[in-house]
């Protein structure tokens, strides 16, 4: 599903430029969840914006769904994101202007989709967040977990192929925090590549596999022993 | 553009960011209400100008006559100086093809009886062509004509004026009223645009006059207007040249200035045009500060706009929008709401003076109002002014990359 060879990426700072990735080497197939772990400045985020198109690579192959990645303008960028990825964001980035269920249809506006259509893609995926009865509440009328659960519904509404959460937790509780994670494997559990980029333990150990960053390069990519469920 | 979709979009985010909205639309709109107002009321000034110079023919020449200021070929000063037939007959041989109209004057003081009213009124004696040197309006019957003319016809024109106060409402064509004991036919009756005096006087043939009150060809003044082809400094060198042979004809020193008055419209056009150039150089000036004070005005909002929605956008586009998209939907926003708030400006602004309109009569301010594709321009450039103060920041907002949007607090 995400293909990457020999990734690098620097960014320029005044005369001289900070090397953040250093060739990296990573495949996730299809129906994966993985998390991305490594302290702040490890390049986790660069990495996330590059697999989410949001930036650009310098040198390097990246394949999205078996698709060779380059000479990205920003309109072939958009549809790629509208198509392939849903976002989930540590600070929601919902509108705030919008209610839940306009919020969760905008990425269908963006597709193309009718109105009438929107609205019902859209309530079907808040109920699947179990937040069918918030549709009309402003995000500022939500609690944190709650806005993370709409941001996901937003994430998932395009039927995309990878779902990448960056610090999906990072602004909630332990308890919001697991059942946002909760919610993130049993969209995992029905087929969906979910990415998350965390620096939390625990976090990362509710994945199937970590992958550990740390100045650039992988340090180690390991699957997590799954202790009996109970 | 007439994307259903779109505009839902569109409206939903004006409507949820009514603060934004209103601050917009009312820049527009008072920058246009403000322009309106300004231009209309610097058109009514104009307008007061124009008013004032409607009376006569505005390329007439008046030739008046006076006593000599200083002694000449022999003759001594204070003499005075009468027009007769013969120089009213040497302008038309001498300056042939310079004249469009031309008529002489004489005035008479006369008592008028009709069926025991009666009044006292003046009487302008004058050639056929004084009707377009007056701008004379014929409501009824017809002016002198030549035959009149000719024939020393006892017939006269009277006065809107004249009319109502001999005749009241009866018809007065074709009665005989009593002038100073002499009885004449009324044949036409005129209004004049130059206000009471003129529509109280009485018009009748010069030649009737000459041989009834002095039985003599003197004139009082002679008036004509210039071949319209001529421009105004053609005009008034005309005007002077007409003088000086005058002069040379009655033996008047060349630098007398009494004995020979000619008084040129074309010089008081020339003023007249220095002023209103001067005053439409004002109203240009005027209105030209409000457009662009709108334009400032409108260009800092909607920078302001996009700079509070850089996050908004950069979520837009990591949801899939394109730049295409985004740049066309702050586009359309601003498109809209300086449309629909430069019209309401406009509305207001049109209302406005003529409400006020007649009340400002007194400060020399008469129909202020506005050409509508003076107005309609104004709003069009604004809107485009708006629109291009919103295309160069939407331009950048789509730029800018998503993530660097996202993370902008």
């Amino acid at each position: 599903m995400i293909k990457i060879e020999k990734l690098h990426k620097s960014y320029p700072i005044g005369n001289d430029s900070l090397h953040v990735l250093k060739g990296l080497d990573l495949h996730i197939k299809e129906g994966e969840f993985v998390s991305i772990m490594g302290s702040s400045g490890s390049g986790k985020s660069t990495l996330l914006n590059i697999v989410g198109l949001l930036d650009g690579h310098d040198s390097g192959n990246y394949y999205l769904n078996g698709q060779l990645i380059e000479n990205l303008d920003e309109k072939k960028a958009a549809t790629l994101r509208n198509k392939f990825l849903g976002f989930v964001f540590q600070s929601f980035n919902l509108i705030s202007y919008k209610n839940a269920l306009e919020n969760v249809a905008l990425p269908l506006y963006y597709k193309g989709i009718n109105r009438k259509e929107r609205q019902k893609i859209a309530l079907q995926y808040l109920d699947k967040v179990g937040l069918k009865n918030w549709a009309n509440h402003l995000p500022s009328e939500l609690s944190g977990g709650q806005k993370q659960r709409v941001a996901i519904a937003r994430a998932l509404v395009t039927q995309p192929k990878v779902v990448l959460a960056d610090e999906p937790t990072g602004a909630l509780d332990s308890s919001t925090s697991h059942s946002v994670m909760e919610l993130l494997k049993e969209i995992n559990r029905e087929g969906m590549t979910v990415f998350v980029i965390t620096h939390e333990e625990d976090i990362a150990a509710e994945t199937d596999r970590i992958v550990r960053l740390k100045d650039g390069v992988i340090i180690s990519d390991e699957k997590v022993i799954k202790k009996a469920t109970v | 553009m007439f994307d259903l979709d779109r505009w839902q979009e569109i409206f939903q985010t004006l409507g949820k960011n009514k603060l934004r909205t209103a601050l917009s639309g009312f820049t527009i709109a008072f920058a246009i209400l403000l322009f309106t107002l300004l231009f209309g009321i610097g058109n009514g000034l104009k307008h007061t100008f124009e008013k004032s110079f409607n009376d006569d023919a505005n390329n007439a020449i008046f030739i008046r006559s006076g006593r000599t200021t200083k002694p000449y070929r022999g003759l001594q000063s204070g003499r005075k100086i009468q027009f007769k037939n013969d120089d009213y007959k040497f302008i038309i041989d001498e300056f042939d093809g310079k004249v469009q109209f031309i008529s002489a004057r004489i005035y008479k003081g006369v008592q008028a009886i009709y069926k025991g009213e009666q009044n006292n009124y003046t009487v302008r004696a004058v050639h056929p062509d004084h009707q377009f040197l007056e701008k004379t309006i014929i409501d009824k019957g017809r002016f002198i004509n030549v035959f009149d003319l000719k024939n020393k016809s006892k017939v006269i024109v009277i006065g809107r004026l004249v009319k109502e106060d001999l005749f009241g409402n009866k018809i007065a064509l074709g009665k005989n009223i009593n002038l100073s004991g002499i009885s004449y036919k009324v044949i036409g009756v005129f209004s004049d645009e130059g206000g009471d005096n003129e529509e109280r006087l009485i018009y009748m043939p010069i030649t009737t006059a000459q041989s009834i009150y002095g039985n003599n060809d003197y004139l009082d003044q002679v008036n004509l207007t210039y071949n319209p082809a001529m421009n105004l400094e053609q005009a008034i060198s005309f005007g002077n040249l007409i003088q000086k042979k005058l002069k040379d004809k009655h033996d008047i020193a060349p630098r007398d200035q009494g004995a020979i008055r000619v008084s040129n419209m074309a010089e008081a056009n020339k003023n007249v045009g220095m002023f209103m150039l001067f005053l439409n150089a004002i109203i240009l000036f005027i209105g030209l500060g409000t457009l662009v004070a709108g334009i400032i005005g409108i260009s800092n909002i909607m920078v302001y706009i996009v700079k509070e929605r850089t996050k908004e956008l950069g979520i837009r586009k990591a949801l899939g929008a394109t730049p295409k998209s985004i740049i066309g939907m702050i586009m359309l926003e601003s498109i809209f709401v300086t449309t629909v708030a430069g019209y309401g400006g406009l509305i207001i602004g049109v209302f406005t003076l003529k409400a006020i309109g007649s009340s400002l009569e007194q400060y020399f301010i008469v129909n202020p109002s506005v050409e509508t594709y003076v107005v309609i321009g104004a709003t069009i450039v604004l809107i485009i002014s708006g629109t291009i103060a919103g295309y160069i920041p939407a331009k950048r907002a789509a730029r800018i990359k998503p993530i660097v949007a996202l993370n902008d607090e």
